[in-house]
């Protein structure tokens, strides 16, 4: 049953990125012309504006739950293409481990950025 | 009209033979002619030693199914002037070791079949193993597993499925399609027992929903379908919104049923 644990919540996570990563591309490169999220200057990529964006909770929450269902969904779609490489069980277990490791730990490198920022100047 | 072809054959005897080699035969086909009618011939007049599978004929058992120009198809439902009209290669189904020249080694499809328990399972034994009535089935309960109830097991969609050309302990289309046969068939419980082989690192989510399994299956089977079914069964379950199904009871003769008007009583039994 972990297996369609782990399926479920990589579907969900693509998803939520479906949406997400929209968003993303809409601040990045649509703002330009919507000039919504320009909330400190005029050029939407200046580090005013973006610095803008980091201290508001609700863009720290997206970012931080951009990184953690992208690295989820990666990571998930990796794992399955090692799965199928026919390799011995006890392998098995040992890339499970691995891929929670370093999903914990790019998630917080990831992730990092964004919480100190809005712990400090939110 | 008739039209001679090439018919390009893989040999391979492991005993004689290191590697797998292709020998030509030239053969006279008649319009109509199958695939294995052409091999038919070849052994009747070029040579007796090739060696093949074949039982019924006519696309029921599923003996015959080898690769005929790159697809795994039943020889005896192929007709060889549909494939090609100039050289027709064959060779035995991919993804399975080589017995013999066009005989695959189709131990491992059964063996994965059977680690599915293709068969009813029911917590009440004694109906089971001992049943005085027959079990209840409406036609729109049939309906819902009929269509994989048609596989002949033929091997074809484990040969088609890129999944089993990498990993050989993915159970393949054929069983995980048996597996939802059961798991939906209104007769059986024995969901609880499978689930765990189906929920596997290598089991149906390992699928990617090529198709090319439902795209090759001569009998229309789908298992492409079954397999998306199976998934959506276990998620369900995941989410504790899985239904639990109503198991078929034996159900008697009706007692007071009555014969209507114009139709006749069955004849008495001739052995009393």
């Amino acid at each position: 049953m972990r297996e369609t644990k782990y399926w479920f919540w990589h579907i969900v996570c693509g998803f939520v990125m479906l949406f997400l990563l929209g968003l993303h591309m809409i601040i990045m490169h649509l703002d330009e012309i919507l000039g919504v999220f320009k909330f400190a200057g005029e050029r939407v990529l200046a580090f005013e504006n973006v610095a803008s964006r980091s201290k508001m909770i609700g863009f720290a929450c997206i970012y931080v739950l951009l990184v953690g269902a992208a690295l989820y969904h990666g990571l998930y779609g990796l794992r399955s293409m090692l799965l199928e490489l026919s390799m011995i069980k006890p392998l098995h277990r040992l890339i499970n481990i691995g891929f929670w490791i370093l999903g914990v730990i790019l998630f917080i490198v990831g992730a990092a950025g964004s919480i100190i920022f809005i712990i400090r100047f939110g | 009209m008739k039209r001679e072809i090439i018919f390009k054959i893989l040999r391979y005897n492991p005993d004689n033979n290191k590697k797998p080699f292709y020998q030509e035969y030239k053969v006279e086909i008649r319009e109509g002619m199958t695939v294995l009618d052409a091999l038919h011939k070849i052994r009747e007049t070029d040579d007796p030693t090739i060696s093949m599978r074949f039982s019924c004929r006519m696309g029921v058992c599923g003996s015959c199914a080898m690769l005929i120009n790159g697809k795994p198809q039943l020889a005896c439902s192929t007709q060889v002037l549909e494939v090609s009209k100039k050289m027709i290669i064959l060779a035995p189904l991919p993804n399975y070791d080589i017995i013999k020249d066009l005989i695959p080694d189709l131990s491992v499809l059964f063996e994965k079949h059977l680690s599915m328990k293709p068969y009813i399972k029911r917590d009440d034994i004694k109906d089971k193993e001992d049943p005085k009535e027959e079990f209840y089935q409406s036609p729109e309960d049939l309906v819902k597993y009929l269509q994989f109830a048609y596989c002949i097991k033929c091997g074809i969609c484990l040969a088609a499925c890129p999944t089993v050309a990498t990993d050989r302990d993915y159970p393949g289309p054929m069983p995980l399609t048996q597996a939802y046969r059961y798991c939906v068939d209104t007769r059986d419980n024995g969901y609880k027992d499978r689930k765990d082989v189906l929920g596997d690192s290598h089991g149906v989510f390992r699928c990617h929903y090529a198709g090319e399994c439902s795209n090759a299956c001569p009998k229309g089977v789908d298992p492409a379908k079954a397999i998306q079914f199976m998934k959506r069964m276990l998620v369900f379950d995941y989410l504790k919104l899985l239904k639990t199904k109503k198991t078929a009871q034996c159900l008697g003769k009706p007692k007071d049923a009555k014969r209507m008007e114009g139709i006749p009583a069955p004849p008495e039994f001739t052995i009393k």
